[in-house]
């Protein structure tokens, strides 16, 4: 099993990581598979995604693929946004082996319920 | 960049003297060990002298050692063939006591003769937070049609030294037979076979600085066996298939050289690991130490680091050039956490984030410094990022 360079490099110098403390929403989901856990932090203006951040307890796919959604998320509307799915993350990754295929869900999971917790507040 | 190869559990590299010792077996000495002519000869005087040398590494007669291809078809060809042995397969029923944390090779065995149609039933004892195997639920574990008792001397993750003396002393007063997998504890730990009563022991090569491909199965005198191989009658009919002798060879070798180089192999491992685990611990809070503090192999340090995932760790040692393993599901094609670290009792998010490391005889003590010196950082950086560290680093 090997990682793709973009994978690698996701994960040794991920993007966008910590917290928000007073995020529009957030989004934490925990993954069922392997244990792994994703929070996602958005700030909200006019509709679109203006600061992001993440934090991951989980392994290398884990973090390079929250790293990679939270760089396509940022600076885009909300819709926008809720159409990024695990395929465009792991694409963009250039790819991720079989066996972690799971973990793309967790970030693009964590963001769409992170837009949803802001909708919510309407 | 230079690498430190910190996972000698999961293989080891082959000493210069054993390949030296292959050398001549493969284009000068190459004659098949059946053959009668001289390079057949050849051969078969190779193969006897790695016979005797196994024998006496493990305190044993030349008879009882049975050359195969590695650990894993030495578990299976003891488990099977005691069975089979004991008609197993032609309608007889059996039941095998095993322990939970046993390596795969024993425990898919047994799942497989569990399987429709074998007929076998098997106990897997559980273990202590320790890891360790308690003798006296092997014994309330017997049954009147049990035919075997399986329990590794040294665990691969882990490294417990299980009581094997003890447990094979409960065996033969019950008249079961005990096998070992002693891939592990080999050249780490005394084995002396004519002080404990084993009936069955597996070794490996490669975990011995010997090469891949080899190991053997030790069967005391009068302890019925079938095979699993069938062919020319190789290995006195237990194992057929032409003799690996080259490879054979080189395993003898690893084995008297493990043997000679016991004492100061032990005390130098004993002394990196300890060093490793109390440095790690004293650098970094929130850690802990998986396994028997004592009872354990003295190369094995199987750390567990709060609020991070192993594969994580292991990429960014990697990084450093540092190779070492993880009980992490994350790790495993399977996406299971370790059914070892379970067995201790852990949480699949402790297990999550267990490092094994293990040492080996060419490992300094500048390495240990290097490790000690790098750790600190990486652990910090994920906990950074973890959203379970709760601030911490």
């Amino acid at each position: 099993m090997e990682y793709t360079e973009e994978v690698m490099d996701h994960f040794l110098n991920p993007r966008n990581i910590g917290d928000i403390p007073d995020a529009d929403g957030v989004g934490t989901i925990g993954n069922q598979v392997c244990g792994d856990m994703t929070s996602v932090y958005i700030k909200v203006a006019d509709d679109r995604i203006v600061d992001i951040k993440f934090k991951t307890f989980g392994c290398g796919a884990a973090i390079a693929t929250a790293s990679k959604t939270t760089e396509l998320a940022l600076g885009k509307t909300l819709d926008e946004a809720l159409a990024i799915t695990r395929d465009d993350v792991a694409d963009a990754l250039g790819g991720l082996p079989e066996a972690k295929l799971h973990c793309s869900n967790l970030a693009a999971d964590a963001l769409h319920v992170a837009i949803e917790e802001y909708r919510a507040k309407g | 960049m230079k690498r430190i190869y910190l996972d000698h559990a999961a293989t080891t590299a082959v000493d210069s003297e054993v390949m030296q010792a292959m050398a001549p077996y493969f284009a000068e000495a190459f004659g098949n060990a059946s053959s009668l002519h001289s390079f057949g000869k050849d051969a078969s005087r190779a193969l006897g002298a790695a016979r005797q040398t196994v024998a006496d590494a493990l305190g044993a007669g030349m008879g009882e050692i049975f050359f195969t291809s590695g650990g894993t078809e030495s578990d299976n060809l003891a488990l099977k063939g005691v069975m089979m042995a004991g008609g197993v397969g032609r309608g007889e029923r059996g039941h095998i006591i095993t322990s939970a944390i046993e390596h795969p090779a024993i425990l898919n065995t047994c799942r497989y003769l569990e399987g429709a149609g074998h007929g076998c039933d098997v106990t897997y004892i559980p273990v202590g937070s320790d890891g360790l195997v308690d003798p006296g639920d092997v014994a309330d574990a017997i049954r009147d049609d049990t035919k075997l008792i399986s329990i590794m001397h040294a665990n691969n993750e882990i490294g417990t030294i299980q009581p094997i003396a003890e447990i094979g002393a409960i065996a033969r007063k019950n008249g079961v037979l005990f096998h070992t997998d002693a891939v592990q504890s080999f050249g780490k730990t005394e084995i002396d076979l004519r002080k404990i009563p084993v009936d069955m022991l597996s070794l490996s090569s490669h975990k011995i600085y010997g090469p891949k491909g080899v190991g053997a199965l030790y069967v005391r005198d009068g302890v019925e066996i079938a095979p699993l191989m069938h062919g020319g009658g190789h290995e006195s009919g237990l194992r057929a298939g032409t003799e690996n002798v080259a490879g054979i060879v080189g395993f003898a070798k690893a084995a008297m050289l493990a043997i000679e180089r016991f004492a100061p192999d032990c005390s130098h491992l004993t002394k990196l690991r300890d060093m490793l685990i109390k440095g790690t611990i004293a650098a970094i809070d929130d850690v802990h130490l998986n396994g028997h503090p004592t009872e354990r192999l003295p190369n094995n340090a199987n750390l567990r680091f709060d609020f991070v995932e192993g594969e994580a760790m292991l990429l960014h040692l990697d990084v450093k050039g540092i190779a070492v393993s993880t009980g992490s599901a994350c790790s495993s094609a399977s996406s299971e956490p370790s059914h070892v670290l379970l067995a201790l009792g852990l949480a699949p998010e402790e297990i999550h984030g267990s490092i094994r490391f293990t040492l080996g005889r060419e490992n300094t003590e500048e390495e240990i410094l290097y490790v000690l010196d790098v750790l600190p950082e990486i652990v910090g950086k994920l906990r950074a990022i973890s959203p379970i560290a709760g601030g911490k680093r």
